[in-house]
Order: structure tokens, then sequence, then C-alpha cells
């Protein structure tokens, strides 16, 4: 007979801790079951002495445990304290296998046998998944290892890495420095890292300083008789049959078995198949399974704060009372400045009733929605936004109407219910028009991670708002004088076709039948002279392509190709001849256009190294850039100052590196950050703290967690983690009595940190393009030869003329 | 676009500093002043107050390039003026001294400053040339990608040295532990590396057995100058086989791709110190006039 609970929590997060700890103050039956002997064994493979932080620092703690910004050590030694003294029900090594439905409640079974039953289901497993181990006889013994925390610890040693990915080569490369390394690798390539990891395993596998196998996967792993001279010996299946090394430690780095699996298997359903999506839950943290609760990450909450209170408040919500959400006093605050405000309730009512968008979406996900939006209410003829700026934020009008400044006596209006700002939010680029408030207005700014949040995890609101997109981009771009009824067909015809980096999205000499506008990305034209590909002309989102074939021509002049992975809105050839041949303003307005390109298009040609230099830029990645440095070699003179210079102004980290980095007909891109129109690094920032100045700049705020996901994600190693160095004497103090070092110089080297003292916080920096300076990027500036220069891809072509 | 510090802002520093040393000229030789021209005449004392103005803003300029958060004007910008201003100084002064010269601080301060400016010369010059010959010495490698790679051959050549001979292995060992790139100020800017010893030795030894038509070759030395060859070449003579001659071949294809890996880290170095080096004559010397200058103020200001 299995043990029966009231409350059964599966997983030791901060969420299912405080869950549990909850329970057990309230004398409530519970049972905790963790997969792992430890406690929130995510936070327990932090490194030693990694600080992590407690944001959003707004956000009052609502839980019987202890957390506030600390050490791990002091963290998870505050949080076992406050387990053992509540007297919580934990069942380490208890990994759940499956959860089912059964009568009144659920029966869970473990993988080690046992079953519980309980009447409530609190899963708080995260995101992070499973250690996925190695699968075969032998994967738990000693020396078999998931984790690598110091390469430096080993030393002399015969190591196995398995795995194929960044994980494995960082670990391989890493520790055969002092060890011989062995990698096996399923497939017969490392395809799925990143490029810099992939040259560096090729490289070492090259010089014979890693052997590799390929196409190969482990079979057994038994272990060897203390006399023998290794420890284990691993059987391995390889495409020649079978092999045998003989090895001291074997590392798996085989990635993780997402959650998703386990739980569709216990009934959740996923809003969409979008692996960033996580499963709809109520305001109660109830799934669509009655009696199952869901906190933490997998609920949509990342951030350990927000994890612990959603614990203590599931617990309660089960018991049947009602919880003020611990976020109330905040929304309370945000929506005081609405006129009419009573309370939130009836404030969250009144957003889903006027805005159509937001009517798609949970009652918990429109809370959250609105903890990251702010109520503005300008006064009529307020700028809301300005033509030109990089904000990137989307806005819906809960009440009263908008302005869009067109030109200067043209205005369209929208009214409560619409939306705008979609453009910038897609794209990536600037602000298209300026927006001014009308009457009444109420609005909602959204940042643009929650809408992307939104966005993929409703399907309603991403077809809602890719509709208004195609007809507005269409619109602005071609007829603004013409009514949406006069466009309608063509908006209808028009489609989102998709692109990745080199795709071709129209050959030279093929007969024309669409117009292609670029919605997302970028696209390069080029025409093939003399057998080689010459670059003409680089096309941002924004622009369109493809009219010469509707004005005449039947066939393309030219190839169009993305230069990154790029979205296009299709418009289908003869719905756009029609809309021609109606509208006479916009056949001009095309052939002007035309003319222009071919004159430049002409001007390219004449200078065949000039596409060089602009293929070479594009290769680089610059291609998504929005403003990238560049440094002319010839005038170079290696004298490192705007790395001084870079560092001297913030916080004495550089964020460039000169030196490193490719160099093409004498102009050299050097390791910095190219501010993408869809910075990689904003793609997984759990307290959201990447964010896109109006200028462009995009930038680390301060309550960076320094959990490293940017500098994982950016694939131009631009980001690093720093800790802040000590502070520099005075020019003079530093000239005549030698205190500490001096401007430009790197700080003096710190002893080691000793045994045991907290190592120091480091948080993730990076080029924030001097946006709190005045004058621009102090790299540029303190450049004393004029090398460095910043442009954007849009001046590519008027560069790469220059430097004939 | 890129633009270099002898065209910023449409040569405008270039304008002032003619400007200046034409008001100079003119003045100079419309003034008639009682005796010689000559420092202490009201036209003198002109000419040296702005000059004596014209170095302590010269020298400000090392104070402005470590001020990183200062946004008066670009650095580029004040490189620009520091050179032409700094050139015209070269005639402002000359013209305060009115050609007298002689044993004394006056000229002491005088010269000094002269050989500032020569060796501010020589900078601009550096600036100008080597930018370029570095960026094609190296070829879109960094300096650290090259040592790595000459680090890498240096093992494979022992490794291959090592399965013909443990005698040719010894003269490659030689050769890695005397190359030596960097040093003394004098190898860095020789470009000196060293590293070519077993080459010339290896490439001696296998031609002189192509000459005999691939049979053993009968010991006379090769080289004087290297006396380890000789072992090398018995060793080739006496029982090479095809086997050998082939790896010998392998070895000197290693060997040379080493060569000019380490000639061109010698070569990149010798451009960057050059571009550095004339900084260690420019600043001390900078400070040394300005310790005369003051001298020649003070002492002027004493006999006034």
């Amino acid at each position: 007979m299995a043990e029966r609970y009231k409350i059964a929590i599966v997983g030791s997060g901060p969420g299912g801790k405080s869950a549990a700890a909850r329970a057990a103050e309230l004398g409530v039956s519970h049972v905790l079951l963790e997969a792992s002997p430890y406690l929130s064994y995510t936070i327990y493979r932090y490194q030693k002495g990694k600080h992590v932080m407690d944001e959003p620092g707004v956000l009052p703690l609502r839980s019987p445990l202890a957390f506030k910004a600390g050490t791990r050590e002091a963290i998870l030694d505050a949080w076992n304290e406050g387990i053992e003294k509540l007297k919580t029900n934990v069942k380490f090594s208890h990994e759940v296998s499956g959860i089912a439905k059964a009568g009144n409640g659920f029966v869970i079974t473990c993988t080690n046998g046992t079953t519980f039953e309980s009447d409530y289901v609190v899963m708080g497993i995260g995101l992070q998944g499973n250690i996925r181990k190695l699968g075969v006889p032998g994967e738990d013994l000693p020396y078999v290892q998931y984790q690598l925390d110091d390469p430096d610890e080993y030393e002399g040693e015969t190591i196995v890495v398995v795995g194929a990915g960044d994980a494995a080569i960082e670990n391989a490369v890493a520790l055969a420095k002092q060890n011989n390394v062995i990698i096996i690798n399923r497939k017969d390539e490392f395809g799925r890292a990143k490029k810099g990891n992939e040259a560096a395993i090729l490289k070492a596998i090259d010089d014979g300083l890693i052997e590799c196998y390929y196409n190969s996967a482990p079979e057994r792993v038994d272990q060897l008789p203390q006399t023998a001279r290794k420890r284990m010996r691993m059987i391995l299946a390889t495409q020649n049959g079978k092999a045998q090394i003989l090895c001291d430690r074997i590392i798996g780095r085989l990635g993780a078995t997402a959650p998703r699996g386990f739980v569709e298997a216990c009934g959740v359903q996923f809003p969409n198949k979008d692996p960033a999506s996580v499963p709809a839950i109520s305001p109660q943290y109830e799934s669509n399974v009655k009696g199952l609760y869901i906190v933490g990450a997998l609920g949509g909450y990342p951030l350990i704060k927000q994890a612990m209170n959603q614990g203590y408040e599931v617990v309660e919500y089960i018991l049947g009372n009602t919880v003020e959400p611990a976020d109330e006093p905040l929304l309370r605050d945000k929506f005081k400045a609405m006129p009419g405000f009573t309370n939130v309730t009836a404030a969250l009512e009144k957003v889903q009733k006027n805005v159509r968008l937001l009517s798609h979406i949970t009652p918990l996900q429109l809370r959250e929605f609105m903890i990251d939006s702010d109520i503005r209410v300008p006064n009529a003829g307020d700028k809301i936004c300005e033509r030109n700026d990089y904000t990137n934020t989307f806005f819906s009008i809960v009440e009263g109407e908008v302005h869009i400044v067109i030109d200067k006596d043209k205005k369209v209006t929208l009214r409560k219910g619409e939306f705008f700002g979609e453009m910038s939010l897609i794209s990536g680029r600037r602000r298209s028009a300026t927006v001014l408030a009308g009457n009444n207005c109420v609005l909602i700014e959204t940042p643009r991670r929650s809408m992307n949040k939104l966005i993929a995890s409703v399907e309603a609101v991403k077809r809602e708002i890719d509709k208004v997109f195609i007809a507005r981009a269409i619109q602005s771009r071609f007829a603004p004088e013409a009514s949406y009824e006069q466009i309608s067909d063509i908006v209808e015809s028009a489609k989102i076709t998709r692109y990745r980096a080199g795709d071709m999205v129209f050959t030279e000499g093929e007969i024309g039948d669409c117009l292609h506008l670029v919605r997302v990305g970028s696209l390069t034209i080029s025409r093939n002279i003399g057998g080689k590909e010459v670059i003409l002309s680089y096309v941002p989102a924004g622009n369109y392509v493809g009219e010469m074939a509707m004005l005449g021509e039947n066939k393309r002049s030219a190839s169009a190709r993305a230069a990154i992975a790029t979205e296009t809105i299709r418009l289908d050839g003869d719905a756009f001849k029609r809309l021609v041949q109606r509208n006479p303003v916009l056949r001009l307005r095309l052939q002007a256009e035309y003319s222009k390109r071919t004159a430049a298009n002409l001007a390219m040609q004449a200078m065949p190294s000039g596409g060089d230099i602009i293929s070479f830029l594009i290769q680089q990645g610059a291609g998504e850039a929005t403003d990238i440095l560049l440094i002319d070699e010839d005038l170079c003179v290696r004298c490192d100052n705007c790395e001084k210079a870079c560092a001297e102004t913030h916080g004495g980290t550089s964020r460039l590196r000169r030196e490193a980095g490719p160099t093409f007909a004498s102009v050299h891109v050097p390791t910095s950050c190219r501010h993408c129109e869809h910075p990689h690094c904003m793609k997984d920032c759990p307290p959201d703290a990447i964010h896109r100045a109006p200028n462009g700049e995009v930038f680390i705020q301060d309550n960076c967690i320094g959990c490293g996901n940017c500098e994982r994600n950016c694939p131009y190693g631009v980001i690093k983690l720093a800790s802040k160095p000590p502070k520099k004497p005075g020019l003079l103090q530093w000239l005549l009595f030698g205190a500490g070092s001096g401007p430009g110089e790197a700080p003096y080297k710190k002893k080691k940190v000793k045994e045991g003292e907290a190592a120091p916080e480091k948080k993730a920096v990076k080029c924030d393009m001097c946006k709190d300076l005045p004058g621009g990027a102090a790299c540029v500036r303190a450049c004393p030869t004029g090398a460095a220069i910043r442009i954007s891809p849009e001046e590519f072509p008027s560069y790469a003329q220059s430097r004939r | 676009m890129h633009q270099s510090f002898l065209t910023h802002a449409n040569k405008r520093y270039l304008w002032v500093g003619l400007i200046l040393l034409l008001g100079a000229l003119i003045a100079y030789f419309w003034h008639d002043p009682i005796g010689p021209p000559n420092g202490g005449t009201w036209l003198g004392y002109t000419l040296g107050s702005i000059g004596a103005l014209l170095i302590f803003w010269l020298m400000a300029f090392g104070i402005r390039k470590r001020t990183y958060s200062n946004r008066v004007g670009s650095l580029r910008g004040w490189l620009s003026a520091h050179v032409y201003l700094g050139t015209a100084l070269l005639l402002v002064a000359l013209l305060h001294t009115g050609f007298q010269f002689g044993w004394n601080l006056h000229t002491l301060a005088f010269t000094l400053m002269t050989l500032v400016i020569f060796s501010g010369f020589f900078g601009v010059f550096a600036y100008l040339r080597y930018p370029n010959l570095m960026t094609r010495n190296r070829d879109n490698a960094t300096r650290a990608a090259m040592l790595d790679e000459i680090y890498e051959l240096d093992q494979n050549a022992l490794a291959l040295a090592d399965g013909i001979d443990p005698k040719i292995h010894a003269i490659v060992l030689r050769s890695i532990e005397r190359t030596r790139l960097g040093g003394g100020v004098w190898s860095l800017v020789a470009a000196r590396d060293d590293s070519d010893s077993a080459l010339a030795g290896a490439r001696k030894m296998l031609e002189a057995r192509d000459k005999k038509g691939g049979q053993p070759l009968t010991g006379e030395p090769q080289t004087k100058d290297m006396p380890t060859m000789f072992a090398m070449v018995d060793f080739l003579a006496g029982k090479a086989d095809d086997r050998q001659a082939e790896a010998l071949r392998k070895l000197i294809d290693i060997l040379s791709r080493k060569k000019s890996l380490a000639t061109r880290v010698a070569r990149d170095i010798q451009f960057q110190s050059l571009m550095e080096l004339w900084l260690y004559f420019h600043v001390p010397l900078s400070f040394a006039l300005l310790a005369a200058l003051t001298g020649h103020i003070l002492v002027v200001f004493f006999y006034w």
C-alpha cells in the first residue's frame, strides 16, 4: 500500500521546496520528491562561491524559507536549515517517472519502484530537465561524471568525454592541457557546436591533442581491479566494429532531456510546439489537469524569488485560502495612474475587455504581462515614440486614441483596442513613425521580451499581430494614400516566407512573379559577373526587393540572398501590378527608386573589390548588426588606446578586443558588440536585464544576475562576466606615489582568492556604445590616428566605395 | 569613414600651423629691433611666450590621452593639432632665438626642443608607414596564433627528426632552443630570430645527396660555420636510406614553414617596437625640455 499524502511536491527547486516548507509549517501532510541526493540540485551544481542574486528587488519574499542575495553556500545552508527546522518530509533520490490521475487524487510512481498517492500534486521541476546519462551499464560508476567544475583539477589522467555539443567540446579542450583526452561523437561532425568551439576541437584533433571517435557510441563501462593501470574500461561501438578504451575518468556531456515529454505524459497541455512555450496555468497555478499545480520556471516564473512566492501561494490555494498574490501591490501601483481605478481585478478585466489582442490570454498570463508592462497616461499631443528611435516596446491602447504621423499634414488615428509598435518589435529596426497621444489616451507599454514571450506562447496573439503587420507594412511602404479596401486583395495574397542565412530569395535571370518586403533580417543583392558573385548592395529590414521585375522587365536582373536568418512578406506579382496600375503615384515612386538603385548598382559594379568588402563584412555577421566597430589597419598603430579607453570609462573592463578578429583588405573587424537587430544576448535573460536604448545601444542593466546565458548565446563572443576591479588612484597620485595602477593600465594582479572566501560578484559586461557619455563611443574618440570608426550596415556600400 | 590624423577636419591644424608660421616670419622680417634680433626684444618675448605656451600645451597631450572620459575634442583632433603645431613650434622658437646660440642653458633648451620635435617626426613617419607593413606581414593571423603554430611546427619537427636519427634530433632541438623572438632593444629592432641554422644544414645535406644521384656521400664538410652539421652530413653520407631522405625532405618543409613564420613574427615585433620605441625618446626628452625651459625662463627673469 502506497503512502498517501494531501500534497505531493515533485522537484525541490525554490518553488517546490518553498511549497513543502509552507505545508510543513501549516501541518499539512505532504511529501517532497527530489530526484537527486540534494535539495535544489540546479543551484547545488552552481560553481563554488557563486554569487546568487535576488532579483526582482521590488518583489517582497513570501516563504517560510529565507532567501537573500549571497553566495551559493549561504543560500543553500539557509534553505537546508529551514527545511530541517520545519521538519519537512523530503525523499531524496526519488526520481518521479509518472503522475497519473486516480480517483480523487494522483498516483505517483518513481524510477526506484516506490509509489505515492496524494490528493494534489505540485510540479516544480523547472526547465533544465534531467541530465542525460550514458544510458549504458556502468553509467553510475564512480569516476563517471556528468559535470566538470574545474578542468585544472585533473592532471595526467586519461579522460573520455562523451558528447559533441559546446559543453563537451569546452571540457575536452580545457582538459587536454594536462590530460590525455578522448572525445566520443555519435555523428561524423561537430555541427551542433558554436563555430569557435567547432574550430577549436577540430584543430585539437588535427594536432593530435585529442583523439576522436566519430560515429561511435559507448556500449558498456566496466570498473577494473585496483591493481590495473587504469580505473575503467569503456567498450565502444564504432563504424568498424567494437573498440575498447582504458581510462581513468569519463565525463558525459550529453545535454538534458527537456521535461516537456514528461509533463505532457502527465496530461498537461502546452499551447503550441514552440520549445519556449510553457503550459497555461490558472491564476491559482492550476494546470488543465484538475489538482495538478505548476510552479517555478515551468510555470513561466524563472526567478528564484518568484518561484518561492508561488510555492507558498500554491499551498494556500490548495487549502482553499485566498491570498493576495505577492504582485498585487505592484499591480496596484501600476494601475493607480489609470483614470477610474478601483481595484486590480476590475482594472485587469477592463484591459481584457478593451484590448482584443489581450483577450486571448489567461488571467495569470495577463498579470505577469502587466507586471512587466507600464501604464502610460499621456496628455493629448505628447510624443509616445519618435521616428528613428531604436526603442522596441509594444503599445496597446486601452482607452482614447493616438495619432501616427505619416508626414507633416497626414496622420492616421488608432483607437481603443488597437495596438502599435509591432514594426520595431518584429524587424528590430528603428521606429518607422512618430506617434502622438490623442484625447483621454491610456496605453500599456510592454517590453520586447514580454511581448515576444506572449507571441511565442499564444498562437492567437501571433496570428493577429502578423496580420496587422502585413497590412500596415504594405500600406506604409507602397500605398499610404490608398485605403485598406484598395489594398485588401494584395494583403490577402501576401505570405510570410522564411529564409536561413545564405538562402536564395530569387536568382538572377529567373522570371519574377513576386515582390519581397523584408520584415526581419536583411538581404544582399548580387550579380554574377565573370563567374563570380559580386555583391552590389545590402537591403535591411523595412525595404523591398524585386520591384524591377514588376516594372516591365520580367526577368530578375540580380540575385537576392538572405544575409542572416530572414523573413520576408512575399507579395503576389499580379495583385501588385494591379495596385500599381490603379495608383500612378506608386508607379512614379517605384520608378524613382528603380533608377536610383540601378545607378548605385552600376557604381558598385564598376569596382568589384567594393563588393568583396561587403561580402567579407556580411560573412562576419555584420548583416545583423546595427552598429559595428571597424578598424583600418593601415591607420591603426596598435597602441590599444581603444581598449584602454573602453576599460577606463567602463569600470575597468574593456568590452572590446582589438587584435582578435579577421581582416580583409586592411579592414579589421575586432571582437566587439555589433548591437544586433535581434540581439542574441537578449534571448534568455532571466531578470530581463538586457535592453535597447533609443539610439540603438544594446546594454546590460545593473539587475544582471550573472548567470552567463548572454555570454553563451552571443555568437560573436563579445560578452564576458567580470567583477569590479579595485579603484584607481588619481593621475598625480599614480605619477608621484605609484599608488595603484595608472591610467590605461590593467589593475595589478590581486592575490588568489583564499579558500572559503566568497568569490567576487560577477556580472555580464558588454559594449553599451558609451550611451551615458556625451560625444560618442570612447573607443573611437580615443583613437589617435583615426583608424577606428563605427558604422551601420546601411553605410556598407558607401564605405566600400570609400576604400577603393 | 576612416580619416587619418593628418587630414583631420580638412587639415584644419595644418592651416593654423601655417598661419602661425607665416605670422611669425612676417613679424620677424618686419621688426627692426635695436641691435640684432634676440629673445629680449618685444617680438622675442612675444615669440618666446607663444613657444612656451605651445610647449606646455603640447605636453598636455600626454594628459589628454590618458583622461579617457575627457570630451574636449577627439584624440585624433588633438594629435593632428599636436603634430602640426609642434612642427610650427620649431620655427617659432628658432625666430625667438634670433639665431643666437652658445654653450648655455638657453641653447640647451632649444636643442632639447629640436630633439623632441625630430623624434616626433620619426613618430609620424612610423605611424604612416608601419601599420600597413604590419598588416601585410601578418596576413590575417594574430601574433599569438603565429607563435602557437611555431610551437606546433617545432613539436612536429622534433617528432620527425626523432624518427630519422638521434643526431638530427639533437640538431633540430638545438635550433629550437636557439630560436629567440624578442629580447633586447637591438634584437627587437633588427628582427633577428636565429631560427634557420637547422634548416640550412638539412637543406645542404639533401642537395649534396641529390647531386650524387642518391648515392651515399663521402664526407667532405659542407659548412664551415655550423660544426654540428658535420655530423649530419656524415650521417647522410654514410647510411641515409630513401625513407630517411624522404623524412628529411618533410623536415625541411616544416623547418621552412617555421622559418618563414618566425621571420614574420620577428618582423611583426620589429614594426610594433619601431612604432613604440621613438616614444621612449620623445617623452623623456620632452620632460628634460620642460626642466630646461623652466630654468631658461627663471634665468631670463633673474637677469632682467
